[in-house]
């Protein structure tokens, strides 16, 4: 099988903008989740989200200028305007450009979401309640379609080849990654772009998360202190918003250019529940056959991961099966750490993925884990782990695994290895 | 009259199209000479039909492809 390996890294998150400079506030321990701005939340249960922080570029902040022309803006949902921003800086990092028509063909997208256009859709709607037919733009359907992300990046670049977008709840960062990999590896494409994009922290979004349930509501007066995977006082997720995207590459093909290697994707598992629409089950089987079968894949065993970013979305059920299963396929690993970057963001649904697998491809190269945020107390039923409480930690991460499991019972895991 | 009615045209061709503003000449056809794609000029009816306050049926519009069409309709018509 062809080796896949990543040589280029964008993200947009409630930390900011650019890879680099979310990295390092991320590792300094600072939260991007904040009291909602931008829309009514007063009769909402739950008022704190991480909201992309808008500004210069120059203070890491984005700035939709250098990525979307004015005119087209208003075509866009958020969500593809922040997947096209995280394509280009992974595209722009890479280096790749594509010489002739014939690495045109060889050279494809897949970058997804959980929700899609929800901004569109909903405004789409109120405007044809009110107003009528006449009124609804032309672009309402393309600024709402999920592939349509994959689809800009490629009209924009000129990619012409696998052209595809996954959905899979909160598992779409990770099987976009995947999934692309197996395309490069089956020697369909030579490049892939892949990722995630969201952009549902808006009225109705947050509402209908409230409504399933899902989110954390006690904690609107100290929005950074929301989000609290595996600690005794958690109380939900905490909704975040922003894309991730990877370059990923043959490794021949990445050589050949003298492209920087991040890392390689090794291995990558997949498995559903089959149980319930939004619990997991209680013994965390689903999890675990994913974790598994990434292993498998890998062709290593449990004892030779570092360090595995976790879903760890801060949920009262969620966090300790996850942990549970974890316990029991990595038990005896004394050298496993494991951490939820969602401490600091919130839960980026779609794209948690996609950011997550990045995370861990920078604990590898940088030699330092991402803390647990909030992490004070931590449940009973999660200890025996190191879960890198309050502070980032300075280890030597060789292979990492990122866990994404999604609403409808759908689990993914990656793994990650330093590239020598 | 007419001289309003073509600047305002004008101003939202530039706005919807993000083109110089000296490109948008009378003559100049949206599609031809100003980049824009069929579903821009569906657009492009749109905002003047909100910045006029009238109504272009389909028929006149698909007839609509300069700009000195869009300021002959929006003379005659509003």
């Amino acid at each position: 099988m062809r080796r896949v390996v990543i040589t280029g890294l964008g993200m947009v998150s409630p930390l900011g903008s650019g890879v680099d400079h979310i990295w390092s506030r991320l590792i300094n321990g600072e939260s991007g989740i904040n009291k909602i701005e931008g829309f009514e939340v007063s009769d909402l249960p739950s008022q704190i989200a991480g909201q992309v922080p808008v500004g210069e570029t120059a203070d890491g902040k984005f700035n939709v200028e250098e990525f979307v022309p004015l005119k087209d803006r208003r075509k866009l949902d958020p969500f593809i305007v922040f997947g096209m921003a995280a394509a280009q800086q992974a595209i722009e990092d890479s280096g790749w450009e594509p010489p002739n028509e014939e690495s045109q063909f060889r050279t494809g997208v897949m970058i997804g979401s959980g929700i899609g256009g929800l901004q569109a859709i909903a405004n789409g709607a109120l405007l044809l309640e009110e107003k009528g037919p006449r009124k609804l733009s032309p672009f309402f359907i393309p600024s709402a379609l999920i592939n349509l992300v994959s689809g800009q990046v490629s009209i924009k670049y000129g990619y012409k080849g696998p052209n595809h977008a996954v959905v899979t709840a909160c598992s779409t960062g990770a099987h976009a990654i995947g999934d692309a990999a197996r395309l490069i590896m089956l020697d369909d494409a030579d490049v892939m772009i892949a990722g995630g994009a969201e952009a549902a922290v808006c009225r109705l979004g947050i509402a209908g998360f409230c409504a399933s349930r899902a989110l954390s509501s006690g904690y609107n007066d100290a929005p950074e202190k929301g989000s609290r995977p595996w600690d005794q006082g958690r109380d939900g997720f905490v909704m975040g918003e922003g894309a991730g995207a990877v370059v990923l590459e043959e490794l021949e093909h990445a050589k050949a250019r003298g492209a920087t290697i991040y890392g390689e994707v090794v291995g990558y598992g997949l498995s559903g529940d089959a149980y319930h629409i939004t619990a997991p089950p209680a013994d965390g089987n689903g999890g675990f056959r994913a974790m598994s079968a990434a292993l498998k894949r890998a062709g290593i065993s449990a004892s030779d991961v570092n360090y595995i970013n976790a879903h760890g979305t801060s949920t009262p059920l969620g966090d300790e099966i996850e942990f549970g299963a974890v316990k029991r396929l990595f038990g005896g690993n004394d050298n496993l750490c494991m951490s939820s970057t969602k401490s600091a963001i919130g839960h980026l649904l779609g794209a948690a993925g996609a950011v997550e697998a990045i995370f861990s491809i920078k604990a590898i190269k940088e030699g330092v884990v991402p803390p647990t945020l909030n992490l004070e107390n931590p449940s009973e039923e999660c200890r025996g782990i190191n879960l890198v409480p309050l502070e980032a930690q300075e280890r030597k991460i060789d292979i990492a695994l990122s866990n994404s499991f999604g609403f409808g019972g759908t689990n993914a895991s990656l793994v990650l290895k330093a590239f020598r | 009259m007419s001289n309003d009615v073509a600047d305002r045209v004008k101003k939202i061709v530039v706005e919807h199209l993000g083109v110089e503003e000296s490109k948008v000449v009378n003559s100049a056809s949206f599609i031809d000479d100003l980049g824009a794609d069929s579903l821009d000029t569906v657009e492009l009816v749109m905002a003047f039909e909100e910045e006029f306050g009238c109504e272009i049926p389909d028929d006149a519009a698909e007839k609509i492809v300069t700009v000195q069409n869009a300021v002959d309709f929006i003379s005659e018509n509003v």
